[in-house]
């Protein structure tokens, strides 16, 4: 049995998970995100990137960032050596793709305001 | 600034302001949302992490990307904007309107007229003074919120290891930007015995990369000649003093304080509106009118809010109070509402008993069963069950028309 903390809202909701085989009896969730996550976190456990890059714009000179989707942990401390590493061009507006497709793993890092 | 003369002004252009702006606009007022600041959405543009907007916009938004909605949607609704604008003074006048000074690099000093004003300034943290923490005075003691700021608009890092002190919900999401930002934390500590902040901020922040919380610890010194070297902490008795013989030392050079907000004020005092002592905010009625007719107030300067999406729904609602009272519908008789046992403070401070209620409560406890009642002259005269009862979690609960016929008091019973 493993327990664990549901983030995928501001409830919380504590989590237990019983797992034999191939079946997955999960308890405690307020609603079937909480399931999903148990399973997500227990395989493949995965966060949303949030940074700020360089820009080459003097007046704004860093911008905030972040994945399109959750990204596995163990490639999160490469991804974000990249992006301090890595200047945005100007002019760009809120979702606008700065990374796509980081090593072919389908997730893409978006600026998240207009600069 | 196009004309001088408006239905609404707002003060403040955060997430509460944009809201509230929002709908008064649609409604035809013609309203102008002022802030110092050059941009508008207030403290969410340094908020960059996501964890925004799931209730309100149903999607998982970052600070910046929930204050670019909310401020198109203010700008489609025809609200105006005067931006680099602080606010200095409000009076009213004789007829019960308003005469607001505003200051700005551009314009110098003008005065704006507005039938209604709303109060939407937001909060400031408490520094370390309010808390007082013995020791010298060496660099690299930050606010955490100066330090987000610092870090997330500015690009600087402002140590390379750092010791939080509160768990509060900044402190929390701060300790995540360090270690993404290559920069150790060595430990948060906290007085209380549970987290200031949300469950779900102590997983993905603390958790995830192992750095250790101190409950029920506090911080007896912090050492360092220029800069700090060091953090002297100790677990407290059960008196609440600390146990000095069991105090330990934790090597850095940076501190941040994370021990809560503190709602902006002073506009409101020259305006002399009633205090709530409880939430530091003004006091209003379920109209979200303060005791001075005509101004409003919503979002963290009415009461410190961990959830943008409250705030936006609660500015919203008043809004809708605004555009009310400009066109002079009553509120009818009204009775007051207090905060009990195990509760800190219950907003709306009075209530119009003919109109469902919804009222917001800070519990004091960490409980995961409750019951919230309602008391009228000693007796119970509403219930509702609570589950995961936690400090850093706004209570919330709807009270249909016609239930409370009489001046209330709240109590938070654990089962
Ligand atoms: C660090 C931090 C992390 C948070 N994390 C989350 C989270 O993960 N999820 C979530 O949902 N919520 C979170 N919150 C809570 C939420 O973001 C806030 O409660 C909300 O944005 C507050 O909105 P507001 O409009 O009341 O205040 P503010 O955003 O503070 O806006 C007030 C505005 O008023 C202006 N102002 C003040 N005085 C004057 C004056 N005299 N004249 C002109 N302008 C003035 C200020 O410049 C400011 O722009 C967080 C809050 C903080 C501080
Ligand atoms: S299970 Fe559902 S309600 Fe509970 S924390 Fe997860 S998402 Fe929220």
């Amino acid at each position: 049995m493993r327990e664990l903390i549901c983030i995928s809202c501001p409830q919380g909701c504590r989590l237990t998970a019983e797992i034999s085989g191939d079946s997955w009896l999960i308890t405690g969730n307020r609603c079937p995100r909480g399931e999903a996550y148990a399973k997500q976190e227990l395989t493949d456990p995965r966060r949303v990137v949030t940074a700020v890059m360089p820009t080459d714009d003097p007046a704004h000179p860093f911008i905030a960032v972040r994945t399109d989707a959750p990204c596995p942990k163990a490639m999160i401390p490469g991804l974000l050596n990249k992006l301090y590493r890595t200047v945005v061009k100007t002019p760009v507006k809120n979702g606008d793709f700065v990374i796509k497709n980081i090593d072919n793993s389908e997730i893409s890092v978006i600026v998240t305001e207009n600069i | 600034m196009v004309r001088l003369d408006y239905d609404v002004v707002i003060a403040g252009a955060g997430a509460a302001g944009l809201a509230a702006g929002t709908v008064c606009a649609q409604a035809g007022c013609s309203t102008l949302i002022v802030d110092r600041e050059g941009r508008t959405g207030g403290i969410l543009n340094q908020c960059i992490h996501n964890g925004f907007g799931l209730r309100y916009f149903k999607e998982e938004l970052t600070g910046p990307e929930f204050a670019y909605r909310m401020s198109e949607k203010a700008r489609h609704a025809g609200a105006e904007f005067a931006l680099n604008s602080a606010i200095t003074d409000i009076k009213q006048l004789e007829d019960g309107t308003f005469d607001i000074r505003v200051l700005s690099g551009k314009d110098g000093v003008t005065h704006l007229h507005a039938r209604a004003v709303m109060l939407a300034m937001g909060c400031r943290e408490r520094n370390r003074g309010a808390i007082a923490t013995p020791g010298e005075r060496p660099a690299g003691v930050f606010t955490a919120g100066t330090a987000q700021k610092l870090l997330n608009c500015e690009g600087k890092l402002p140590g390379k290891s750092a010791v939080i002190v509160g768990s509060g919900d900044i402190g929390l999401i701060m300790a995540r930007r360090l270690r993404w930002s290559g920069i150790e934390v060595k430990a948060v500590i906290e007085i209380m015995p549970h987290s200031a902040g949300l469950t779900r901020n102590v997983v993905q922040c603390l958790h995830d990369f192992d750095i250790p919380l101190y409950l029920s610890t506090s911080v007896i010194r912090i050492d360092g000649k220029e800069r700090v070297e060091k953090v002297v902490a100790a677990p407290l008795n059960s008196d609440r003093t600390p146990d000095t013989s069991r105090a330990f030392e934790i090597e850095c050079d940076t501190v941040l304080f994370s021990v809560g907000l503190i709602p902006e004020m002073e506009l409101a005092r020259k305006l002399g509106v009633k205090e709530n002592p409880a939430t530091g905010g003004a006091e209003v009625n379920s109209a979200y009118s303060t005791s001075v007719p005509g101004v409003f107030s919503a979002g963290n300067v009415l009461h410190v809010h961990d959830l943008v999406d409250f705030v936006a729904e609660e500015a919203e609602y008043a809004g809708k109070c605004i555009v009310d009272y400009l066109v002079g519908a009553k509120t009818g008789k009204e009775f007051s509402s207090a905060a009990g046992k195990n509760l800190k403070y219950a907003i709306p401070n009075r209530f119009a008993a003919a109109k469902a209620t919804r009222f917001l409560f800070r519990p004091t406890v960490v409980t995961d069963r409750a019951v919230l009642k309602a008391m009228v002259d000693g007796k119970s005269v509403w219930e509702k069950k609570l589950a995961f009862v936690r400090p850093a979690e706004m209570i919330i609960a709807e009270v249909a028309a016609d239930t409370l016929h009489g001046d209330v008091t709240f109590e938070l019973e654990e089962l």
